[in-house]
């Protein structure tokens, strides 16, 4: 898969090299600030609170 | 056939690397999230108390500080009123509904073990007798440590005007501080319990 990436970036091999490191910064920016985010409430590990005392609510994620 | 078992190969280093990157997140990222949103609720909170007024505070605003002397001079918490996510991704949170700092009652307090900032990591180095400074607008107040448990995340009873009695009716002036147990894990819950020592006037920043 990256080999194949590879051979379609134009230009020599420090061009190369440069295209691929933007490339992999856009994907870990797209991660960090779109994805994570969005995953980590319904991933969440970490939780605070004791459940709500009224019962209209259950458990409140903290 | 060796293309595809090199392309799954290459498939599963990319998603250690993105569970590597995830984790950073989760660890350091949520932390750098709390600390921004902690400073504009300090200097929030800080102008607001020079302001005269009676209004209540809103759900997601500052309500008072919180400091633990035993966890060094640098710990100082903004507590948000309010315990839904979006609260306790600021800082730790006050339970609406139950009493405020210094009030007879239960003045209850949730925060994050880990991840945002981890407010509440610590929690377990506590011992009877430390002392829990919170801030108001006029008023310390310095909180001792009395107990602590490890309860299910069901125990709501903990958060009752006598923690662990819910029927009775509180004459005392208490504060229960709630986390998750183990680190890293929902599984339980640990309480620290403590009971109003003194009321001094506060000290404004200089």
């Amino acid at each position: 898969m990256y080999a194949w990436i590879w051979r379609r970036l134009p230009g020599e091999w420090p061009t190369k090299t440069a295209t691929a490191l933007g490339l992999v910064i856009a994907v870990a920016a797209v991660f960090w600030y779109m994805i994570f985010p969005w995953l980590e409430p319904k991933l969440q590990f970490d939780h605070g609170v004791v459940d709500r005392p009224t019962p209209t609510s259950s458990t409140i994620p903290g | 056939m060796r293309t595809i078992i090199r392309g799954l190969g290459e498939l599963c280093i990319t998603a250690g690397l993105i569970v590597m990157l995830f984790v950073t997140y989760e660890l350091w990222g949520t932390g750098r999230y709390t600390q921004a949103q902690q400073t504009r609720l300090g200097d929030e909170l800080q102008k607001d108390w020079r302001k005269v007024t009676t209004e209540r505070v809103k759900l997601g605003k500052g309500l008072a500080t919180i400091r633990i002397p035993r966890f060094g001079k640098d710990y100082n918490y903004v507590i948000i009123e309010g315990v839904d996510r979006e609260d306790l991704r600021k800082g730790p949170g006050h339970y609406p509904g139950t009493a405020l700092p210094g009030q007879v009652g239960n003045f209850v307090v949730s925060g994050h073990r880990t991840t945002y900032s981890a407010p509440f990591n610590r929690l377990g180095e506590l011992d009877r007798g430390d002392k829990i400074l919170i801030d108001t607008r006029d008023t310390q107040y310095v909180y001792q440590v009395t107990d602590r448990a490890i309860v299910k995340p069901s125990a709501t009873e903990v958060t009752a005007p006598v923690p662990r009695h819910p029927k009775r009716k509180p004459t005392k002036r208490m504060i229960t501080l709630t986390t998750c147990h183990p680190k890293y894990s929902a599984a339980k819950r640990m309480i620290i319990f403590g009971e109003l020592a003194s009321t001094l006037p506060r000290v404004a920043k200089t």
